[in-house]
């Protein structure tokens, strides 16, 4: 009892994380999950209907080009979005000058509201007056269509999803990079490590828990990709931007098929849980 | 003093949920008789300070005219949000008189999430004035679950003054699909930047505007049952052969890619758009909200028209209403949205708050005895040149209104696919695309039974 009264501000804190969890994350997960078995016009008692809502969200037209569409998105993402931060943060890490400046720059885009940046996107990949297409002008190349057209539409959203959150996994990396202990690089040099070496023999390796980390967060997030193409494209051209995320939007808010809606959402979270179970795992082995 | 503060603010959260679930309780007069309170949409925003003025004087001279009704309003904008409307209404949060779409007429009604007012419409005193087929379109059953308050069929809404710079006649608009083809064309030909003919081509909005125009050339996008798609027809090609050829051979429409409403409808304010398909509304919003110079738009009838595709909107009650909520929100209706010279048919104020008056934007009343009231005083006040929309008003009279097919944003999202091939790909194959979408619609239709 004693105990208990001297814990009692702690349990206080407790309660109320529990209940913002609970209200704001694990009821409306539940909420889903329920939901997604169920026909509701949010009115009336909804009706059980089964594995009916699965079924209907697999028969969609588009539901095959969102999963291949963001498959797709996640890998470039993670192909630029996770490599270019590391780059950048190791570049950051080496330098002696302006690095509070730089750091700065890199991380203001994380700053902007995300609709503002697509936006700021928007009038860079204008097929006209657009940035992209004035630089590619004075380079002498072609014009491309940008968002335009089904071939390049996926790679610009990567571009900028990749601006928008390169800022983040940059410093987090940055912040790994400053934990490694210095006489591990002052060893590997004066046993003659380049530079080349010593990222690959002390860096990757102390770094090795962040980068997994960072892996397992990026994929999660990239799967679940809808500003952008909801922003930016509507999901075109020719359902080349059709993510699940902005599909399971169109079933919820265009058809009012909500039940539609929790069915792909439950989807997308067993993909992404058993992903997370499986990089959780190997983790756990390598620490 | 560490543990007061976290028991405080687990108590503060506490009450703040309990805050959240708590709600208005009923009261009576002063003279016992019982009160009753309605929330209504569509409040102007505060952004617009003479309309939002104007509307509260209505809200304080329907109180006055009706004691023991209090009315509170909303001012969300847009109206109808479909990414709020089913939540609004589960959480009880929707207005006691909401608005509606056409194009959600369907959802609306067949999910249980209007009221039927059958028994309250005589509190309209024009009903009877209101044209039978828009009437038709809320009615389900023989039950009547909304009034409706805009009308409208589809146009050619054009440039004036791009009319007149390319060496066109502005008061003699295109008539044919080859007459907008060498319109375009002209148009396009000014400069960079000109585009002689926009059209959308996402976010559900070119399917959309595709059964526009199938419709206009006679053509329809479900058979007449209701359980096959009929889009992939001599009309359905002839609309995306003409757009294909437009953009690709006459390059007169732009190289972009319009997806969503405001994206043309900013174009159009642009001043640099010749030609679009469009209601009347589109001026009004062009003007009011995209600052295009009201004299330089005009709007004409859909070229070649054979049908048109109805738009419009229509005012519905919460399902949730008490009896007595219902009426006060029905005799609210009445008041400001169905009286001749009052509400927002009182264009004499319109004209004194500056407002634009005059654009032919709904024949919700058609030509009953009601509606010619209300075009007159339209005109009487007009503070645009009406003369820009005589050839649509003309025209519109003649052709026959269509509905929305059923699941209409399904049936769109696919229809994007082709309007996107044909406006993105030189090399589109329009049988391929058409057959597709067939495909794909043949299948949700067969899904959704």
């Amino acid at each position: 009892m004693g105990i208990v009264r001297r814990n009692l501000t702690a349990y206080g804190f407790l309660c109320a994380a529990l209940f913002c969890f609970t209200v704001f994350a694990w009821y409306p997960m539940v909420r889903e999950f329920i939901l997604s078995f169920q026909k509701t016009d949010l009115i009336n008692p909804p009706d059980w209907v089964g594995l009916d809502n699965f079924k209907a969200a697999v028969r969609d037209p588009a539901f095959g080009e969102a999963w291949l569409n963001t498959v797709e998105f996640t890998l470039l993402a993670l192909l630029c979005g996770y490599a270019v931060p590391f780059v950048v943060a190791l570049v950051l890490n080496e330098l002696r000058h302006a690095r509070a400046y730089l750091r700065f720059v890199v991380y203001l885009p994380v700053m902007l509201p995300p609709i503002v940046a697509v936006l700021l996107f928007r009038w860079f990949f204008d097929p006209g007056p657009g940035l992209f297409n004035q630089v590619l002008g004075f380079l002498n190349l072609p014009p491309l269509a940008w968002l335009d057209s089904s071939s390049t539409a996926l790679i610009s959203l990567v571009i900028v999803s990749t601006w928008m959150n390169m800022g983040s996994a940059t410093l987090i990396y940055l912040a790994a990079l400053q934990n490694i202990p210095p006489e591990l690089y002052e060893a590997a040099e004066l046993d003659g490590a380049g530079i080349m070496r010593r990222i690959r023999h002390v860096t990757i390796p102390q770094t090795r828990l962040i980068l997994l980390l960072m892996l397992m967060l990026q994929i999660v997030a990239t799967m679940q990709v809808f500003i952008e193409p909801y922003m930016l494209t509507g999901g075109g051209p020719e359902n080349a931007t059709v993510s699940v995320a902005y599909l399971m939007y169109q079933f919820a808010f265009s058809q009012m098929n909500y039940g539609q809606a929790g069915a792909l959402g439950m989807m997308l979270m067993i993909v992404l849980l058993v992903f997370a179970a499986f990089q959780l795992r190997t983790t756990r082995e390598d620490a | 003093m560490q543990r007061s503060t976290g028991l405080l603010l687990a108590t503060a959260l506490c009450l703040s949920a309990a805050a959240c679930g708590s709600s208005e309780s009923p009261s009576s007069t002063a003279g016992g008789a019982p009160s009753v309170t309605i929330t209504v949409a569509c409040q102007p925003a505060k952004s617009a300070p003479k309309e939002r003025q104007a509307w509260d004087d209505d809200v304080a001279a329907f109180m006055k005219a009706h004691p023991g009704v209090t009315v509170k309003s909303t001012d969300q904008q847009p109206c109808f949000d479909p990414k709020t409307f089913g939540p609004k209404l589960a959480g009880g949060q929707m207005e006691t008189v909401f608005v509606v779409p056409v194009t959600n007429y369907d959802d609306v009604i067949s999910q249980g999430q209007a009221l039927d007012v059958s028994q309250y419409t005589s509190l309209i005193k024009n009903w009877n004035d209101l044209r039978p087929d828009v009437r038709e379109l809320v009615t389900r059953d023989g039950k009547v679950y909304g009034v409706p308050n805009v009308h409208y069929s589809v146009g050619l809404v054009y440039n004036r003054k791009l009319f007149t710079q390319a060496g066109l006649d502005p008061d003699a608009p295109p008539t044919t699909w080859a007459e907008v083809r060498e319109a375009a064309k002209k148009i396009a030909g000014l400069g960079p930047g000109h585009v002689g003919y926009g059209e959308y081509s996402g976010g559900n909005t070119g399917g959309w505007h595709f059964t526009q125009a199938i419709y206009g050339r006679g053509g329809a996008v479900l058979t007449d049952d209701g359980k096959k798609a009929a889009f992939n027809s001599p009309e359905g090609k002839a609309v995306l052969q003409n757009l294909h050829d437009m953009r690709w051979v006459d390059n007169s429409m732009g190289n972009k890619l319009l997806v969503g409403w405001e994206s043309l409808m900013m174009a159009m304010g642009s001043g640099k758009v010749g030609m679009m398909l469009g209601a009347p509304d589109v001026v009004t919003d062009v003007v009011n909200k995209f600052k295009g110079n009201v004299s330089d738009y005009g709007i004409t009838g859909f070229p070649e028209a054979k049908a048109s595709l109805s738009g419009g909107e229509a005012f519905m009650i919460n399902p949730k209403a008490t009896p007595e909520q219902a009426k006060a929100g029905m005799e609210w209706l009445d008041f400001r949205y169905n009286t001749v010279g009052k509400g927002r048919f009182d264009f004499a104020r319109g004209k004194t708050l500056g407002n634009p008056v005059g654009v032919p934007d709904n024949d919700v009343y058609g030509d009953s005895p009601t509606g010619k009231a209300i075009q007159a005083d339209r005109e009487k006040n007009a503070t645009l040149p009406v003369a820009n929309y005589g050839p649509y008003v003309r025209a519109a009279a003649t052709i026959a209104p269509k509905a929305e097919p059923k699941h209409a944003q399904e049936l769109y999202a696919i229809l994007d696919v082709a309007m996107s091939g044909v406006l993105s790909r030189q090399d589109a194959n329009i049988d391929e695309l058409l057959g597709d979408a067939q495909t794909k619609a043949d299948a949700m239709l067969a899904a959704k039974g």
